[in-house]
């Protein structure tokens, strides 16, 4: 297992200069302007930032789901800038597993029947049952997404990243609608994965309470990262509170 | 194995299932239309072509006077004719137990031995005749159905002056007459009107016609001219009193059948294309919308690596279900209605058999068609799908921009309730979709206006046919021509107040090269029975010399007022005459040609001779005038207006009550469809909003005039464009109908267009009422925690 203490020259990520622009003229938005970033194999980051400062904007763009404007962005030996879409959208399929504030489950599917739309197209993928019992939904399985209150629905939805054995794990504000007791539920959920899946984490959050858990702090300000913080030691979700 | 995209599929369906119901119902209805027209005019195509063959059904057709046998070898040399079959043929008067007017009997000759070479019968009861057993007849199967005859039944004729008692020996059909007219009337009239084939020796004897035939039937080589065997036929034939010969495309029954076909095509095209199209526009509006509510749950897709083929796929996947839905309804619907039509057809059409038949290739064109209109619906939608960029739909949608409407820019707002506000400016933020339902809605009217003006146009030609064209009560029509004074004999018979004669000449205009054989006819200029109208309803007026012509007989001549054309008279003295056309008129008919009577008898100067008269007489009467009718040598037939009249409408209002039942369906299909679904969009829309509104108070009946008073809004937007394009379309399609020898007027009754109006608004509210159940049950929390 690779943990961010062993020693490994070879970063999963590698950012350069990433510049992101939206609209052009008045309406011009710098949404990153110029961050350079490495994430370590297996390593759990959080990203940090007031509303606006590009967090969502950074995740995007490592997941495959966007291109910056320029810079480069290199995952393994793979430059993502250079991949078309039809690469992307292979990376993505085999590499990256995605948790979003508002779960994004599909309503007419079960929660099994969410998870196996990952595992339908993944190519060795957890069975079904395997990931929501990792989450603690086995018994749930057969719900509705309205059946399920917010934080068993974002455990599914975590199930449903985690299912296809990504490589990366992103998360954006993955608590963001959950209060705090669900929401450490969820954190204890993905930091596992971390833990025993040796998923590479990153989440972004809001809330500095949670940066407690992360090997690494990243903050962003203004599309900027202006600090990186480590931290010596992880603290347990169950320790966090908000 | 089920995927969870096709499970997502499944689930996604059964949750808009009345919404896909709709909109597969108005496909299943163009695909109805499609093949009920398409495989009805192919079975009775095949059906025609193969009856046609097994019985040698003749090409050519012609009437002499008196022929002699020796010149069917002659006749056989002209280059191209393959057989050639003599006959002798002749009408006489019939007197049947169970009717008191006389009846008119076509006689045919039957070969001594054997079946006749062309125009075979297809026996359906008894046997031929046989030689040497006098009085012997083989009935057609409509007038013996008609009067309940078979075999051993015996009637009377009165064949040549003298009353013979007759003996049906069999039943049979005949490719000549699967369509049974007389000559120069409108409908058929199966218990006045008979045909009767009888033995040719006892013709021959009965006729003075032994040794010769008055009749003959040609069948062609292949790729013979028909032209050049009828000029060949005429100038042999002419020495024998020749009518002049015609092709099979102008025979009375082939016309009547080939016409319908053209008609069948003819509705094959308008009816389903408006079908399809509107299947496609709902098909476009709720996909659209289905896309735009799953942006998040496309992101998600995408997100997780499916790629923009399998998003589409997912997408396209709804409308093909929608869509084999709608063909599968539509085929059985299309099958029940060829079948409805084709027992229509069996009623005016004496095949041996007519059965509906689905058709491989029309399956396979409707699927065309509706695959087709079912992709073109939902390609924008799928597109979007697929082209939507995951990063950019994990943001929220802005929120809708509503601006204030035109009614309130013009300072009138404060006229409006909240309500209506609402109303307004939901259909102003979407212009383009709620013209398009204006428009699904306008069609709907014109759907049912298109499926009802027949019987408007079938009524007005009724009545202007049997009412103001022609007004006698009965018209008689006379074996020998006689002179004029016969007039006088007619109307010493009891009860008669008015008869007025008139003449039909056999006879064949030239003009250059074009030329046209037809039955002239002279009326008198004092008429008020038999007044020939044009088309805008005007009694077509005859100068006392010249000819006037009907337009389409003058295209097909390529002649003008004031040009003069060749008349070959094609019976008596066989004169040919230079005659000036000093009329074109626009009439309903296509090729009729008219003149003074006086002046057409001064033009032939054969005697003043009359073919016919027009009479009216006392109703009191009716049975001593029958008698006497009965009695007459001389009067081949008589008809009876109203009993040809009711006859039909007999016939026909089963047809046209079907017919009509049929066409509210559909467009009640679609104004359901159309209406239903624009609610149904914005009921998910807005039911955020609705919700909303009535956590704050407001209450369901004021939630639901919100979005019904949408739904009402365009309903009523939708009517007088509806009447528009139903008047229009029905133009069309009067033009597509007309043949050469039939145009139909454009009539289109007040209450045609009232019911159209009453169907869609009843249609709108039944759904207007659904969507409000919907609307009542709206569950408030779920809509709310829900995050759209
Ligand atoms: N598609 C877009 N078009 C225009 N501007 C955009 C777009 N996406 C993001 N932005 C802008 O880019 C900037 C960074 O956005 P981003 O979503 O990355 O912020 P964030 O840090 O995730 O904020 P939050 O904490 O509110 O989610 C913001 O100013 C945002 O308005
Ligand atoms: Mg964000």
């Amino acid at each position: 297992m690779v943990t961010a203490s062993d020693p490994d020259p070879a970063p999963l990520f590698q950012a350069r200069d990433l510049v992101k622009t939206y609209g052009s003229g008045v309406s011009l938005v710098n949404a990153l302007r110029g961050v350079d970033l490495d994430i370590w194999p297996g390593e759990f980051v959080v990203l940090l930032g007031p509303s606006g400062s590009g967090k969502s904007t950074l995740l995007n763009i490592m997941g495959g789901l966007d291109q910056p404007t320029s810079g480069s962005l290199r995952y393994g030996d793979q430059d993502l800038t250079q991949c078309s879409t039809s690469e992307l959208t292979r990376y993505r399929r085999e590499h990256v597993g995605f948790v979003f504030q508002f779960y994004n489950l599909v309503p007419s599917l079960t929660a099994r029947e969410n998870v196996e739309l990952v595992t339908d197209i993944a190519r060795e993928p957890l069975p079904a049952t395997e990931s929501l019992d990792r989450v603690g939904l086995r018994e749930r399985m057969n719900h509705f997404p309205s059946q399920l209150s917010g934080g068993e629905q974002q455990r599914v939805a975590i199930a449903r990243a985690i299912a296809k054995r990504p490589a990366v794990l992103l998360c954006d504000e993955p608590t963001g609608a959950l209060d705090v007791k669900t929401g450490v539920l969820v954190l204890e959920v993905i930091a596992r994965v971390n833990r025993e899946l040796g998923t590479t984490v990153a989440i972004i959050t809001h809330n500095a309470a949670i940066a407690g858990m992360a090997d690494r702090v990243v903050m962003l300000s203004d599309g900027a990262i202006h600090e990186v913080r480590k931290n010596s030691r992880r603290v347990d979700p169950s320790a966090i509170s908000w | 194995m089920v995927t969870s995209l096709q499970r997502k599929l499944l689930r996604d369906l059964l949750g808009m299932k009345s919404q896909i119901l709709a909109i597969a119902l108005v496909l299943s209805c163009g695909v109805g239309a499609l093949i009920m027209a398409i495989c009805t005019a192919v079975s009775l195509q095949e059906t025609m072509d193969a009856y046609y063959a097994r019985q040698n059904f003749a090409d050519i057709f012609a009437h002499a006077k008196r022929a002699p046998l020796s010149l069917v070898d002659r006749i056989a040399e002209i280059p191209g004719v393959a057989r050639v079959y003599p006959r002798i043929v002749a009408e006489v008067k019939l007197d049947i137990p169970d009717l008191p007017e006389p009846a008119t009997g076509r006689l045919v000759s039957l070969p001594e031995f054997g079946e006749p070479l062309l125009n075979g019968l297809h026996l359906r009861q008894g046997r031929l005749v046989e030689p040497g057993r006098a009085g012997e007849v083989v009935l057609n199967e409509a007038f013996a159905t008609a009067h309940g005859l078979v075999p051993g039944d015996s009637l009377a004729a009165v064949i040549n002056g003298r009353r013979e008692e007759l003996r049906v020996a069999g039943i049979a059909l005949s490719p000549e007459f699967v369509y049974q007219i007389r000559p120069g009337e409108i409908f058929p009239d199966d218990k006045r009107f008979g045909v009767l084939w009888m033995g040719r020796s006892q013709m021959e004897a009965a006729f003075d016609l032994e040794g010769a035939w008055n009749d003959v039937v040609i069948s062609l080589m292949h790729g013979a001219s028909e032209e050049r065997v009828i000029t060949s036929l005429d100038t042999l034939t002419a020495p024998y009193g020749g009518q002049g010969a015609y092709p099979r495309s102008q025979q009375v029954s082939h016309r009547y059948v080939s016409d319908e076909l053209t008609q069948l095509r003819a509705m094959a095209t308008i009816p389903p294309a408006i079908f399809l199209g509107v299947a496609a526009f709902l098909l476009n509006v709720v996909i659209n919308r289905l896309v735009r509510s799953q942006r998040v749950e496309i992101a998600m897709l995408k997100s997780f690596g499916y790629d923009d083929r399998e998003v589409a796929w997912h997408y396209l996947g709804f409308a093909l279900v929608i869509t084999v839905l709608g063909l599968l309804i539509g085929v059985a619907l299309g099958a029940l209605m060829g079948r409805g039509m084709t027992s229509m057809y069996v009623q005016f059409f004496h095949f041996p058999e007519l059965h509906f038949q689905l058709n491989p290739w029309v399956l396979g064109m409707a699927t065309l068609a509706s695959l087709g209109a079912g992709i073109f619906g939902t390609l924008g939608a799928v597109r979007k799908a697929a082209s939507l960029p995951p990063a950019e739909a994990m943001r929220p949608e802005a929120p809708a921009t509503y601006r204030a409407t035109l009614v309130e820019r013009l300072g009138l707002g404060g006229l409006l309730s909240p309500t209506a506000v609402m109303v307004l400016r939901q259909i102003q933020r979407q212009p383009v979709k709620a013209l398009m339902s204006i428009l699904g809605v306008a069609l709907a009217i014109a759907l049912l206006i298109l499926g009802s003006f027949t019987a408007d146009i079938i009524g007005d030609l009724l009545d202007l046919q049997f009412f103001t064209a022609q007004r006698q009560d009965m018209m008689v029509t006379f074996i020998e021509s006689p002179e004029e004074t016969a007039v006088h004999e007619l109307e010493q018979l009891p009860g008669v107040h008015r008869v007025e004669p008139w003449r039909n000449v056999a006879v064949r205009l030239r003009h250059g090269p074009r030329s046209r054989r037809l039955g002239l006819m002279g009326l008198p200029a004092d008429r008020t029975l038999l007044r020939p109208m044009d088309f805008d309803r005007r009694e077509i007026s005859l100068p006392p010399e010249g000819l006037v012509i009907s337009q389409s007989l003058a295209g097909i001549l390529d002649a003008l007022p004031g040009d003069r054309v060749t008349l070959e008279v094609l019976e008596g003295h066989r004169t040919t005459l230079e005659v000036s056309i000093v009329g074109v008129v626009e009439d309903f008919s296509g090729t009729s040609a008219y003149m003074d009577l006086a002046g057409m008898n001064r033009l032939l100067a054969d005697g003043a001779l009359i073919s016919g008269a027009m009479l009216t007489f006392d109703a009191a009467s009716t049975g001593a005038l029958y008698a006497a009718v009965k009695d007459c040598p001389n009067i081949a037939g008589s008809t009876l207006k109203l009993a040809a009249l009711h006859g039909f409408e007999k016939t026909m209002s089963e047809s046209l009550l079907r017919m009509r039942l049929f066409n509210t369906l559909f467009a009640g299909i679609i104004a359901f469809g159309v209406v239903y679904n624009a609610a149904r969009i914005s009921l998910s829309e807005r039911a955020h909003e609705l919700a909303t509104l009535r956590v704050i108070g407001f209450t369901r009946g004021e939630v639901s005039s919100i979005l019904l008073g949408e739904v009402g809004l365009l309903t009523l937007l939708a009517i007088a464009p509806g009447l528009l394009i139903g008047r229009g379309l029905a133009a069309i399609t009067v033009v597509a109908l007309a043949t050469e020898t039939q145009r139909f007027p454009l009539v289109v009754l007040p209450s045609t267009y009232g019911f159209a109006v009453v169907v869609v608004v009843a249609a709108s509210i039944i759904s207007a009422l659904v969507v409000r159940r919907r609307i009542d049950h709206l569950d408030l929390l779920a809509v709310l925690k829900s995050h759209e």
